[in-house]
């Protein structure tokens, strides 16, 4: 069954090795004919270190890749492009200062007298989408669409360059549920026309929603590869992860607690950013924030935290009013906060992993009084156990670990302040299974200590599970608030969607 | 230990390059490693570079400390050439020495200031805000001198730049004590990995409650601090202040400095003491061209093809490929920690 002609792309024994670690261990990959694979694992598992050793990114170390049955051996992305293996990022890796059908021509863009023939080029390019059922002016620039329709153009200028083998890495992390459909419309036409698919996402949904077979990679080794109808949702968490979390995600609705009120915000905004709200936070509570993209999520955890300053309203820790007006205000108020985007705003991607856990202690104490570094040495050594960062040791600069190692790397630097508020904005987005039930049970566990914890997800269920309350937002406002029976994840939805939703984009 | 090899690994390109340079030197010049006692002063060769490198070598210490900031410092050349008019100019209207020092020391400090804010308050590009000193700067200096080359004879100013202690001559035992405070301040203190971090990621600096303003403003202040001492030295050996040629296209030896001394221009890690041995590896080829007998036009082409060669040696791509000449140790020990 598994001939050579089932298959247009084979993987065989691919190895790859980094310094220090083994990132793929002879790993096997077969990918059909007219099929969508999903390709899973916890984040450094090895699913983007495969990736790149098949579009040539990475020189591997050993192994074979078969394409069509024949050897190939592409040197690099464009190669492997023009071989017929074609890959579209998460970050859509096209040029948002030129225009669609520029994007979708780049390099290759018909010529007439040796001059760009801008008026073909955009027929075509108008051709070409009407393919994909988007009817969009093409003369515009890229970045004037939403981040659906530019990860369509890419898959659109992949699919034209290459036609055999598609390889969609997390295309959906920032795709609402209307976009992902979208997309998966696509996908299972091109699935028709005989392309065989790659699909990386961290959605297990998603993958049961679309994929025909699954891959699962574990610590760089191949865990197995199943029909996706055969396999149910605890097995296959189980071959990612290695053990059964899949029951601790799911934990009790946290007692609504009693703990003394300790931060009161009345009327507290900021022009153009957050109208004015009221919130109250109670000692051992977790409040959820709830709503869309843009619905003033951020903005509200932002003006907390004095990143932006409030132009109206008070707070008041204890009673008293306090000043938070910067960043480092709050901290003085033993607030902490885990900002949306790791990347930018949250790792200092070259110092290490010891030097980011103590970055935020070592701001507060100022610079002439620097923590000893024995002290430094504890305090991450403290952290990296009792939070399972994975790293080589704490001197690795902390850009060379994944995503979810990252984040609970950055919890640790708040923690390590031993704050009493902790705002943390989206805390799972973009990690793994394995990390995600970690960070989770370290929410609730902080909780329990009698912290106060404000938390913004997309992630209605995980919002449920571990919040006492959860307000929710649309259009820069707090609308609602729920709790106690009323909180469920229906009841959320059903908040967030009330009147008009969300302009189509 | 470990942190003493990597130290000592982190310096090995330098050192390397500069012991080639004066093996080099002395192969074409014989007499270029002697050194000899006089009137209880050392003189030689390999002293004259550590001595007429003073200024640039001051100069990149700074430079090293707003490069780590992500930043760049144009305006140090300018504000060499200020403070040596005002040096000058104070001096000869009958000012006592430490008057003199003390208010040059203040102009650099301010120009330092003007800087510091355009770049951390105004959010001007650093390339940009500084451009605006390096411009205006010489014309403020030309104002001082009121256009003339300002002489002087007042014999503790000319002291600081051709006196010798303990038989080193004034300017280097000037930039090795201020070196050594400034990288005892950085490296005793938080300072260092504070400003590392600003340079590496300003937003998550202070979103972790990093004084960022003031860390930006204190390291330009730094520089225009070092770029005063550099132009007091420059106008002292000279005996007056010129201020159309003090410290003309130093700024960018300095920059050079820091880059031959392997800290990167996108900010982050930075080590002084690579700086200070950048600069003198640039000022140890000046004087090599000069005493080999080139024709000078030659002298800046040589100038830099030596200096690609260090750059060469230092990137990752031909570290990589000749990493087993490199320290064994350097790179990271297998001890993954179990997924359990």
């Amino acid at each position: 069954m598994q001939t050579n002609s089932d298959n247009i792309l084979s993987a065989v024994r691919i190895e790859k090795g980094f310094p220090g670690t083994k990132a793929l261990d002879k790993v096997d990959l077969h990918l059909r004919r007219g099929e969508v694979h999903a390709l899973l694992g916890e984040n450094g598992a090895g699913k983007s270190t495969l990736i790149k050793c098949l579009t040539g990114a990475y020189r591997r170390d050993g192994g074979s890749i078969l394409l069509d049955g024949a050897e190939v051996d592409p040197r690099d992305t464009f190669e492997a492009q023009r071989l017929g293996i074609g890959t579209v990022y998460q970050e859509v890796n096209l040029l948002p200062n030129l225009t669609v059908a520029e994007n979708l021509y780049l390099g290759r863009q018909p010529r007439r007298f040796g001059m760009v023939d801008t008026r073909s080029m955009n027929r075509k390019a108008r051709e070409l989408l009407a393919e994909y059922e988007l009817d969009i002016d093409v003369t515009r620039d890229l970045a004037s669409y939403s981040v659906a329709i530019q990860q369509v153009v890419a898959i659109a200028r992949a699919v034209d360059l290459s036609g055999k083998v598609l390889i969609l890495d997390e295309p959906t992390a920032s795709l609402d549920a209307h976009e992902v459909e979208m997309l998966f419309r696509i996908v299972r036409r091109l699935k028709k026309r005989g392309l065989g698919i790659i699909f990386i996402t961290h959605f297990l949904e998603q993958v049961y929603a679309i994929s025909d077979r699954i891959t699962v990679l574990r610590n760089g080794q191949l865990v197995g590869t199943r029909e996706a109808r055969e396999l149910d949702r605890r097995e296959l968490i189980a071959m990612m992860i290695g053990r059964e979390l899949a029951t601790e995600i799911q934990s009790v609705h946290p007692d609504a607690v009693e703990g003394e009120t300790r931060y009161t915000f009345r009327n507290y905004g900021r022009r153009g950013k957050i109208d004015p709200f009221d919130l109250d936070v109670r000692a051992g509570e977790v409040v959820g924030m709830a709503g869309l993209l843009g619905s003033g999520r951020t903005e509200t955890a932002e003006i907390l935290f004095g990143a932006h300053r409030a132009d109206s309203g008070t707070a008041k820790v204890d009673g008293r009013t306090v000043d938070l007006s910067s960043p480092r205000a709050a901290i003085r108020q033993k607030f902490g906060f885990c900002p949306e985007d790791r990347k930018t705003a949250g790792i200092v991607g070259d110092l290490s992993v010891r030097e980011n856990i103590v970055l935020a202690l070592q701001a507060r104490r100022g610079w002439t009084r620097p923590i000893p570094r024995v002290e430094q040495n504890r305090l991450a050594d403290l952290y990296i156990r009792a939070l399972d960062i994975r790293t080589a040791d704490r001197e690795k600069p902390i850009k060379l670990l994944s995503g979810g190692n990252q984040q609970k790397a950055i919890l640790a630097r708040w923690l390590a302040t031993e704050p009493d508020l902790l705002i943390l904005d989206e805390p799972t987005r973009g990690i793994d299974v394995g990390a995600h039930a970690e960070i989770i049970r370290l929410i609730e566990s902080l909780r329990e200590k009698g912290m106060s914890l404000i938390v913004i997800s997309s992630e209605i269920e995980e919002l449920v599970a571990y919040s006492t309350r959860v307000v929710v937002l649309r259009d820069h406002a707090h609308v609602a608030e729920l709790n106690g029976a009323q909180l469920t994840a229906h009841r959320i939805v059903e908040a967030i969607a009330a009147t008009n939703g969300r302009k189509a984009s | 230990m470990p942190i003493m090899r990597n130290y000592a690994g982190r310096l090995l390109p330098q050192c390397i390059a500069l012991v080639i340079i004066v093996i080099a030197i002395s192969i074409v010049f014989p007499g270029f490693l002697n050194l000899q006692i006089q009137n209880g002063r050392l003189y030689g060769s390999l002293i004259d570079i550590l001595n007429r490198g003073a200024p640039v070598v001051l100069l990149a210490i700074g430079m090293t400390v707003v490069i780590a900031t992500k930043g760049i410092d144009l305006s140090v050349g300018a504000v060499m050439a200020i403070c040596g008019a005002v040096a000058a100019s104070l001096i000869t209207s009958g000012h006592s020495l430490a008057e003199t020092l003390l208010a040059t020391l203040a102009i650099g400090i301010l120009c330092g200031i003007w800087n510091g804010v355009l770049v951390a308050f105004l959010d001007i590009q650093p390339i940009i805000a500084t451009l605006v000193l390096m411009v205006a700067g010489r014309g403020i200096a030309q104002l001082i001198t009121e256009g003339t080359i300002l002489t002087f004879n007042e014999p503790g100013l000319i002291f600081i730049g051709s006196g010798s202690f303990i038989g080193l001559p004034m300017p280097i035992v000037i930039w090795l004590v201020f070196g050594l405070l400034v990288a005892v301040l950085v490296r005793r203190t938080a300072l260092g990995m504070l400003i590392e971090a600003i340079g590496i990621n300003r937003q998550a600096s202070t979103l972790s409650g990093v004084l960022t303003p003031v860390l930006l403003v204190a390291a330009y202040v730094l520089s225009g601090l070092c770029a005063a001492i550099a132009g007091i030295i420059a106008a002292a050996d000279i005996r007056g202040a010129d201020a159309n040629n003090a410290g003309l296209w130093l700024e960018l030896d300095a920059i050079l400095a820091v880059v031959v001394g392997g800290t990167s221009l996108l900010g982050g890690r930075f080590s002084i003491a690579a700086s200070v041995l950048g600069a003198i590896i640039i000022q140890a080829i000046n004087t090599g061209i000069l005493l080999s007998g080139f024709p000078p036009e030659f002298n800046l082409i040589i100038k830099a093809a030596i200096i690609i060669f260090i750059l060469v040696l230092q990137s990752p791509r031909f570290r990589t490929a000749f990493s087993f000449l490199s320290i064994p140790g350097a790179a990271g020990k297998p001890t993954e920690r179990e997924a359990k």
